[in-house]
């Protein structure tokens, strides 16, 4: 018999049933809910006269749709505050464990599920939010649902589903200075493309991931869904509960020591067979920005922008022609001479401490270009925020020139007040460079927090390990 | 869940690979707690030329005549023909409640992301997966026959053209049934309730810390 992969171990331990077709009923240990894909689940189970099944898996907290500033002001938009409101009548109704705005909890759904240890190695864990993906960084089984699965979840504690395949992408080596899991997520994107995980889960393995924190972890599976795939994954080891450990939501005594036993199983084994697996030099990979509108769509700081004629398929030739419209820019221009308009540093992908750190490091003593309209900061949570403060985080970047704000969401996807207005060209810590995205018409470059915030300063990509 | 077995439709085409669920339906309408009234800002961002909000009279808006949607030709189309990976990005199921809202019922497509996948057979919305030189071929018809319909046939699992040509494609067994018969699939999982309950005393045993899993002292 061939060994497990990690996947094959985290199915197999929450599968309820199997249909006659392979559908599984998969049991799911923590459910997180926002406030953007819930209103209607908690309303289908209402109208169905149904209960939740267990309560005491689910946490909720408020991050699309809140200010950034001004808190004390409350909610201005009325209809995103009727949606912040009908989630918290949601969860008194139920008695669901919530963080609203006014707790220092509070953050980025994808950010304070581990931060709590309300994410533990070998759950299952949803959210109804395609960046679930993120979670599996702790050896979790950890996916994106719809708002139909959320109700599904709320209703039975178990989601429908398929086995998806198993790849593996390896990173094998060290990674070079100034290189950081973004980079290294971008780069594999860049190779295997946006529907390359389609259908799979992805383990990410090698020397360069095993070589990151589980901040860099976190950031490498927040994009694996921008590489297709509903899971990432990274297996357990003593980087994982050395983070785990003393969370709130964290076991404790026994029940501590005997989960860690059982974590310290959460690896594929040695014979274990993959449908797809990928090989990537961590050697080959430098800082990576985005020039279009996919996140493949990506090159080398040092690179130009790619030119369509030599695309070779021509619906791919048409597409690259349509993301540089929209983006503005001429194929062969150098990615270091793209100016810019704003710059974010933020979102589920890049806004925990380490992120805020490294940005802060390229910023200190600097300023922010002059041209630059808005240079801003947004931790991933309350707590984020409060101990980048006591690390003086926060004035190392308001002496920058930069804005420093409230947790949330925020200009990742432009439902609240931040956003880019049309045309305006954005560095963006964050994980999505779609049309739109951060604003109508306005266009986005996707890179680390340390090329963020050197180009915050020099008004124009750079090489950040040039400075 | 509105059920789904055959349907005869105009088809309209959107050629564009990679049409993520941002551009499906944008986010400032993501702050409705509605299952409705999505379809006016199906693709609001290509439809309209003037930028959208909620709340507005979406009737009185500048149009792109230049978009598919607003060819007078397609008016009426019930199924989308697109290109690859259609659906990725966010999970957001207010793209499937706008495609549906709008009026359509399939989606066909070389492939299609799995999030987007699955949300449309929990509306009613069928997803098919074609072989790309067969919607290359399905594109150049579209384009060369104004009014271009296709039978869609779900217990049969077949696509017909007009001059009686057939693809046949598959749906899983489970969500073909589903779908076929409209049904609520959490009615059906709350059918085996013994088990889940059964899992979890079994689950409790191996792995307690996963129950009663709120904050700890
Ligand atoms: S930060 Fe962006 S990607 Fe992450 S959950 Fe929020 S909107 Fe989604």
């Amino acid at each position: 018999m061939t060994g497990k992969t990690l996947y094959d171990k985290l199915w197999d331990a929450h599968v309820v049933r199997r249909e006659e077709d392979g559908t599984a009923l998969l049991y799911i240990d923590r459910h997180l809910v926002h406030e953007v894909t819930s209103p209607q689940a908690f309303e289908g189970l209402r109208l169905a006269g149904r209960k939740p099944w267990r309560t005491d898996t689910v946490v909720a907290v408020p991050d699309h749709n809140v200010p950034t500033r001004d808190r004390d002001q409350g909610v201005t938009d009325p209809v995103a505050r009727t949606q912040l409101e009908t989630l918290q009548e949601n969860v008194n109704t139920f008695g669901i464990t919530f963080f609203p705005m006014s707790d220092v909890r509070q953050g980025i759904v994808h950010v304070i599920g581990p931060e709590q240890g309300a994410t533990l190695p070998g759950m299952t864990v949803v959210c109804g939010d395609s960046h679930t993906s993120t979670h599996g960084a702790f050896g979790a089984l950890s996916m994106g649902i719809g708002t139909s699965e959320v109700e599904h979840v709320l209703a039975t504690q178990c989601l429908l589903q398929k086995k998806m395949k198993n790849m593996r992408v390896s990173v094998d080596g060290p990674v070079g200075p100034g290189v950081t899991a973004k980079d290294i997520v971008l780069a594999i994107i860049g190779r295997i493309g946006t529907a390359g995980g389609t259908g799979c889960a992805i383990e990410f393995a090698g020397e360069a991931i095993r070589d990151l924190s589980m901040e860099g972890r976190m950031t490498v599976c927040n994009m694996a869904i921008e590489a297709g795939a509903r899971a990432g994954m990274v297996a357990v080891d003593d980087t994982t509960i050395d983070y785990v450990k003393d969370r709130p939501f964290a076991p404790k005594g026994e029940d501590w020591e005997r989960a860690v036993a059982a974590w310290r199983e959460l690896h594929s084994d040695a014979d274990a067979v993959f449908d797809h697996e990928v090989h990537i030099d961590a050697a080959d990979i430098v800082p990576q920005v985005t020039w279009g509108t996919s996140p493949e769509m990506v090159v080398p700081v040092t690179d130009r922008v790619p030119d369509p004629a030599a695309a070779g398929d021509p619906v791919k030739a048409r597409g690259m022609e349509r993301a540089l419209e929209y983006m503005g820019l001429q194929a062969g221009m150098p990615v270091t001479d793209i100016r810019l308009d704003k710059v974010f540093i933020g979102s589920c992908t890049n806004a925990r401490l380490e992120d805020l750190r490294a940005a802060a490091r390229v910023v200190e003593g600097r300023r922010v270009a002059e041209h630059i309209k808005l240079a801003m900061v947004v931790p991933g949570s309350g707590l984020v925020k409060q101990q980048a403060e006591r690390e003086g985080l926060d004035r190392i970047f308001r002496e920058a020139g930069f804005e420093w704000r409230d947790p949330g969401c925020s200009m990742c996807l432009a439902m609240n007040a931040d956003r880019l207005e049309p045309g305006e060209r954005c560095a963006s810590t964050s994980n999505r460079n779609f049309e739109g995205r951060q604003g109508l018409g306005g266009r986005t470059h996707l890179v680390s927090p340390a090329m963020a915030a050197a180009a915050a300063v020099a008004g124009h990509f750079v090489d950040v390990r040039a400075l | 869940m509105e059920k789904f077995d055959k349907l005869t439709a105009v088809v309209m085409p959107l050629d564009r690979s990679n049409v993520d669920t941002d551009a499906i339906i944008p986010k400032q309408y993501l702050k409705s707690v509605k299952r409705t009234g999505f379809g006016p800002t199906l693709f609001d961002d290509w439809r309209y030329l003037d930028p959208g909000e909620p709340g507005m009279d979406h009737s009185q808006r500048r149009v792109n005549p230049d978009f598919v949607l607003n060819d007078p030709r397609y008016q009426g189309a019930r199924i989308l023909l697109a290109r690859k990976n259609f659906g990725c990005g966010s999970s957001r199921e207010h793209a499937v409640w706008a495609l549906t809202d709008y009026g359509f019922r399939v989606v066909i497509a070389p492939s299609f992301a799995d999030i987007f996948f699955g949300n449309s057979f929990k509306n009613g919305l069928l997803p098919v997966v074609l072989d790309e030189a067969i919607i290359d071929r399905l594109f150049e018809a579209v384009q060369a026959h104004p009014g271009y319909t296709l039978t869609v046939d779900l217990e049969d699992q077949v696509i017909t053209t007009p001059s009686g040509e057939s693809f046949p494609f598959e749906v899983e067994p489970f969500r073909r049934h589903c779908l076929l018969n409209g049904l609520d699939d959490i009615g059906l999982t709350l059918q085996h309730a013994d088990e889940i309950r059964a899992y979890e005393s079994r689950r409790r045993a191996e792995a307690p810390w996963l129950f009663d899993a709120g904050p700890r002292a």
